[in-house]
């Protein structure tokens, strides 16, 4: 352990190393993606610029430190500011300790090579951090497992507070009380002042209480550090964006159980909030950019990122108790905690499967993420495979298998976030989270999962379980699991010999650069990458070829889940209403909802609404959706003309035509509204429909000022549509679009005879009318009797034909006439869907067209030879890479998300023309039989003419 | 109304059941129409070809059979009004329903016309019509001299005799019977006129609409897409089979009630004719009278209180 102390200073070229390395993986992660520039773009963003400043001397004080022996030890965790560098440092001096060299390199490696995302960097750097700084701590100090403990302990604490509990207590065996109080401190204040309470605790608390401050200072020094970091070397940018991304994980944590305490479908729902939500947290954590994609596709990254930390401080941990005899009697107390580690640590395991079964049932879009989970949960099986290998290979494989089982993790993470956020806390049991788990709930990997991790508490070490026992108390749920897996990992590691440590760092590493790089369809990219680890892990190549192509696939999926699922929702407009007089009057409709969706406050309700409030919805969700490229049904235009009628001509027939016409095509827009499973969660929709009053929505006017502008808006768009040349990438976009093109042509075109068709019907009518009149005009002057009656029964056959006729026409009018005329409006819509994707895309290219400007000028500057302003270019140039990324997982998203809509609403088309068609045909053939019955009863007056 | 039928004279050599107009051919700016009637002697068949100056020609020799007593209050079968090949909107609005329908409905017009005239106990003795209905020159290329019935004549007239009260009862009845009649039936065959077009205009929209439906079947394997072209198809057959419903009805309306309701307006036309010749004659008597009565002048006035 002394030796570590020693060698502190040879850390420093490693640290060195490392960051050259980093900086060649920032490189090759923006070129490779824009996610990397996240990192730096993020953290500019924020106000952590400022300080990281302050932050940054801090850190150099902290090295010097570390430098020092154990008692140093304790003083850089005081610094939490020093933590980075130093972090780097510890690191790299136990690592060359215990595992040697080759150790460290094989993970940078790793991290760097397979990571070509950035992702896969941070979540690297975090891991080496946490596990070079308990590794640090323990081999400084012969204290080793309670201050790795409450270390661990601390960082996980600020994710997860609740599980603090449990750490606490193994903790308090072997450290004593005064350990524990400070760690729970810091723990239930999860990042704020940590540093205060450490101070109350007592000497020997002191340390641990200083060491947990320090970590959670470094939780906050990280995005601070992050700051610094962009302000310092790239190198040191880099690894505080490592750091960072640790913080990025606590706040993820947070979220997560907060999100965790919602349902599942809020959670899904709230995933795209909340990882936007994270990504503006975290934004300062260039790290966690990341965990922002992953967040949003399934929160994989935040998983990752927590689970890459958890994960290589349980490594360390263990691999530290292994080494130190002294930790050994920290394990053996353990054994008590043990059962509550178990139960415990089992609980987020049996969290997840518990959780994975909810999610499924209560929503099938769910079941994409909870098969892309259990997908992943079997990717990490596999991957777990791959690490145990590692394993054997202690200190080398930590390294390794951290970096697979991050991307394992990755893919779990996403599964365990849902699950666990849901169920994590109710299912501590061992047995009820093993009998869901064994309840066939739970993929195979799920169980073997638990499986694994049930025999690596056996048979592992108590050390191994205590290290684990801690990290999962102090960790939240999710992060318990990743420890579980971890300790799995570790535990049969040590048994077993070294085994393939490359090849399984590499899967993982591919597996991880995939998941990052199939932004776009997180979920969907996981489980494709999930399968490709799970079936090749050698070939990380396929996998990542793989992701790209089953996106598709199981977004597709998605759809029909999402069709399967039906809204039990109903919504009727009627009683069309005229509320005042001239031309301020307006038309209002009673909207009667049916529903036994429990997010209702009754079963049925109505209210009163007028046109300008349908107008208004659609604005707000328009506004809310439509940039994502959700297809927000179109509400019938507003029309001057007709309404004009209404409300001039009190009982003129095409005004009534006019205003039922208008109700039904509001009644079928409120309806597929609600049919939209994502829009009928939104909080507008549940207001337009259930509140009695609603604030009357303006700038709905035509020819308001809002209305203009809106006007002057839509001529915008319409001549920026025209200049953006899009080299559509996707062939299938490109086949859409010209299918809705078409589509939308020969809507109009059927529109247009449709309506023409009801015309000619409409005229049949009155002419029949009129010429019933001039036979019965004629039978009256006829002389013959028997003719005249004929004639006259003729006259009143011809008024019954004329009533069929109108009849028809109105069928013609309703059933289809306004049926395509929906269609047309939606195939906007659509087309409006496109037009945000064709956005989403200049915003990328543009970026990118910026970004490459930038890195022109920084080479410039580089040859010039002038750093003072090179360091702004790279700033510049990071800032704009993160934006790069943003907007082509903007894109992706969007893109992602108007496939799942077309597809959606090309399905939804077609179950309602069959359903229209039907009714159309079924009162056309009424109508036929009434028509033959009419004639029928006039054959007989016909022949009695004689 | 109608006038009576009568039994077949023997003074025509062919069956007035069974002339047939055939078929009409457009001959460039002329229509020609193929008319068959059997022999009543005999299996054999005459195959002539007449236009419509012919048919003019005819009508023209049955107006002006001065010597034949009564000709005047006949009422003539009415000729149908003189087709074009390229008729005017005005000239098709004056067919009306025969101007529909690629000349069908006016064949068959033509073909009551030769037959209600074969038919006819006073007309069919008129040797224009055997040289109509046999000779294989066609009869009437020069031009017809000119009648009694001139038309424009007869318009000035009749705005001027139409309102002179009859002295007959039951023919004052009849006139005013048959004005009103008249307008009726007209109105009435224009009105279903009118429905028997709107109803040609559905059967075209649907054609239309049949065809724009095929056109929006989208390729690719999609079972969505598959079932909605298969609603489109399937939907494009109803409304073909819907066209074809309502061309029929059209058809039917056209051939039964419509040219039922055309000659009937055209018969009420003509015996308004007749009727106004008979007015005429009696105008003519009147005025003959109140010259004789001038010529008497003692009695002048006891004449002219007798008449006025």
């Amino acid at each position: 352990m002394a030796t570590s102390s020693e060698r502190s200073p040879p850390p420093f070229p490693d640290s060195e190393e490392q960051d050259v390395l980093f900086t060649e993986d920032v490189v090759a992660q923006d070129s490779d993606e824009d996610e990397g520039e996240e990192f730096f773009a993020t953290a500019s963003n924020e106000s952590l610029l400022t300080e990281l400043d302050t932050t940054l001397p801090s850190p150099t004080l902290s090295s010097g430190v570390l430098t020092e022996p154990p008692s140093d030890l304790i003083e850089p965790l005081s610094e939490p500011l020093i933590l980075i560098d130093p972090i780097i440092k510890p690191l790299s001096e136990p690592l060359s300790e215990p595992l040697s060299a080759p150790l460290i390199e094989p993970a940078i490696e790793t991290l760097g090579e397979p990571f070509s995302t950035p992702l896969s960097a941070p979540l690297s750097a975090p891991l080496m951090e946490p596990a070079i700084k308990p590794a640090i701590k323990p081999l400084d100090e012969p204290l080793s497992a309670p201050l790795i403990e409450p270390l661990s302990a601390p960082l996980i604490a600020p994710r997860s507070v609740p599980p603090i509990e449990p750490a606490i207590e193994p903790l308090s065996e072997p450290l004593s009380a005064a350990l524990i109080e400070p760690t729970i401190e810091p723990l239930s204040e999860p990042l704020i002042d940590p540093t205060i309470e450490p101070a109350t605790s007592q000497t020997e608390s002191s340390p641990i209480s200083e060491v947990v401050s320090e970590l959670s200072d470094d939780f906050v020094d990280l995005t601070n550090s992050e700051v610094s970091a962009v302000e310092s070397a790239t190198a040191e940018a880099e690894k505080d964006t490592t750091e960072i991304s640790l913080d990025d994980p606590s706040d993820d944590f947070v979220e997560i159980l907060g999100s965790e305490t919602e349902s599942h479908q809020e959670e899904v729902v709230a995933n795209s909030a909340a990882v936007e939500a994270t990504p503006e947290e975290s934004g300062a954590t260039s790290g966690i950019k990341n965990p922002p994609s992953d967040d949003r596709t399934g929160s994989d990254l935040k998983q990752e990122v927590k689970e890459v930390p958890s994960v290589p401080i349980i490594d360390i941990s263990s691999d530290l108790s292994a080494l130190i005899t002294k930790d050994l009697p920290v394990s053996g107390k353990v054994p008590d905690p043990l059962d509550d580690l178990l139960s415990e640590a089992p609980p987020p395991d049996v969290k997840v499967p518990a959780t994975r079964p909810p999610a499924q049932p209560p929503i099938d879009l769910f079941d994409d993420e909870d098969n892309d989970l259990f997908m992943e949960a079997k990717q990490t099986t596999s991957v777990k495979q791959p690490q145990k290998n590692l394993f054997g290979e202690p200190d080398e494989d930590i390294f390794g298998e951290p970096l697979g089982a991050f991307a394992k993790k990755a893919d779990q993470a996403i599964k365990r976030e849902k699950e666990e956020t849901v169920p994590a806390k109710g299912g501590n049991d061992w047995s009820a989270a093993s009998g869901p788990l064994d309840g066939g709930i739970k993929l195979g990997d799920s169980a073997d999962i638990f499986t694994e991790e049930a025999i690596t508490s056996t048979p592992s070490v108590p050390t191994i379980n205590t290290v684990n026992v801690k990290t999962n108390g102090v960790h939240s749920e999710e992060e318990a699991d990743i420890f579980a897996e971890a300790t799995v990992e570790l535990s049969l590691d040590s048994p077993r010999n070294e085994r393939k440590k490359n090849a399984t760092a590499a899967p993982s590493a591919p597996a991880a650069a995939s998941t990052s790089a199939t932004t776009v369809a997180a979920t969907a990219a996981a489980a494709s990458t999930s399968a490709s680890a799970g079936s090749s892990t050698a070939s990380s190549s396929s996998s990542a070829s793989l992701t790209k192509i089953q996106p598709a696939s199981a977004l597709e999926e998605l759809e029909e889940e999402e069709e399967d699922d039906k809204f039990d929702i109903g919504v009727l407009v009627t009683d069309p209403e005229k509320i005042g007089d001239g031309m301020n009057a307006y038309m209002a409709y009673k909207v009667a909802t049916q529903t036994t969706l429990p997010m209702f406050r009754s079963k049925t309700f109505k209210v009163m609404r007028r046109f300008s409030d349908f107008l208004g919805l659609f604005e707000k969700l328009n506004e809310k959706h439509g940039p994502s490229g959700c297809i927000v049904p179109p509400p019938p235009e507003k029309s001057i003309l007709g309404m004009t009628k209404v409300k001039v001509g009190k009982d003129d027939p095409s005004a009534v035509d006019f205003v039922e016409r208008r109700r039904g095509a509001l009644e079928r827009y409120l309806q597929r509204v609600v049919a939209h499973p994502s829009l009928l969660q939104d909080p507008d929709v549940r207001e337009f429909l259930e509140r009695d009053e609603l604030p009357r929505a303006v700038s709905t006017q035509a020819l308001s000022g809002a209305g203009f502008l809106k006007m002057l808006n839509k001529a915008t768009d319409a001549v920026s549509k025209m200049t953006i040349k899009m080299n559509e990438s996707d062939v299938w976009f490109e086949e859409k679009l010209q299918e809705v093109e078409s589509a939308d042509q020969q809507y109009r075109k059927l529109h247009a005879l449709v309506e023409s068709l009801v015309g000619h019907r409409k005229e049949l009518s009155l002419n029949t009318a009129s010429f019933a009149k001039s036979v019965a005009m004629l039978g009256s002057a006829e002389d013959n009797t028997a003719l005249s009656r004929a004639l006259s029964q003729l006259a009143e056959v011809e008024d019954k034909m004329e009533q069929l006729h109108q009849d028809q026409a109105a069928n013609d009018t309703f059933n289809f006439s306004e049926l395509i005329a929906d269609y047309i409006r939606l195939l906007g819509a659509v087309r409006g869907s496109f037009d945000q994707r064709m956005k989403a895309w200049q915003r990328w290219q543009d970026a990118q067209t910026v970004l490459q400007k930038k890195r022109e000028t920084e080479a410039k500057l580089l040859w010039a030879n002038k750093p003072e302003k090179l360091q702004q270019a790279k700033d510049e140039i990071s800032e704009w890479e993160a934006k790069v990324t943003q907007y082509e997982r903007e894109f992706d998203r969007v893109s992602a998300t108007v496939r799942k809509e077309v597809l959606r609403f090309e399905k939804e088309k077609t179950r309602n023309f069959k359903k229209q068609i039907m009714k159309y045909l079924e009162s056309m053939l009424q109508s036929q039989q009434q028509l033959i019955k009419y004639w029928e009863a006039f054959l007989p007056e016909a022949k009695a003419i004689a | 109304m109608m006038e009576e039928v009568k039994e077949v004279t023997p003074n025509l050599s062919v069956s007035c059941h069974n002339i047939n107009v055939t078929d009409v051919v457009k001959d460039g700016e002329t229509l020609t129409f193929v008319v068959v009637s059997k022999k009543l002697s005999g299996t054999g068949e005459y195959h002539v070809d007449r236009t419509y100056d012919d048919f003019e020609w005819l009508q023209q020799h049955l107006f002006a059979q001065e010597d034949e007593p009564g000709i005047q209050g006949v009422i003539f079968p009415p000729l149908p009004v003189k087709a074009h090949v390229n008729p005017s909107v005005k000239a098709i609005k004056q067919l009306g329903f025969l101007g529909i329908d690629q000349w069908e409905p006016y064949r068959v017009a033509m073909e009551t016309y030769l037959r209600q005239v074969a038919s006819h106990a006073i007309l069919s003795k008129n040797k224009a019509v055997e040289i109509f209905l046999t000779s294989s020159d066609p009869p009437g290329r020069q031009k017809a001299r000119k009648n009694i019935f001139n038309r424009l004549s007869q318009a000035m007239e009749e705005l001027r005799k139409e309102s002179h009260k009859d002295v007959d009862d039951f023919f004052q009845t009849e006139r005013d019977h048959n004005l009103t009649l008249t307008g009726y039936t007209k109105t009435a065959a224009e009105r279903f006129l009118d429905v028997v077009l709107t109803e040609q205009k559905i059967a075209v929209a649907f054609t239309h609409f049949s065809t724009a439906l095929h056109l929006c079947v989208e390729p690719g394997e999609d079972p969505d897409k598959e079932a909605f072209s298969k609603v489109c198809v399937k939907l494009s057959e109803v409304f073909d089979t819907m066209k074809t419903s309502i061309t029929s009805v059209a058809e039917n309306n056209l051939s039964t009630l419509g040219l039922g309701l055309d000659m009937d307006s055209r018969y009420q036309e003509a015996e308004k004719e007749m009727l106004f010749r008979r007015t005429c004659k009696l105008v003519e008597l009147e005025a003959a009278s109140r010259n004789a009565e001038r010529a008497k002048p003692g009695k002048k006035a006891a004449v002219a209180v007798l008449l006025c």
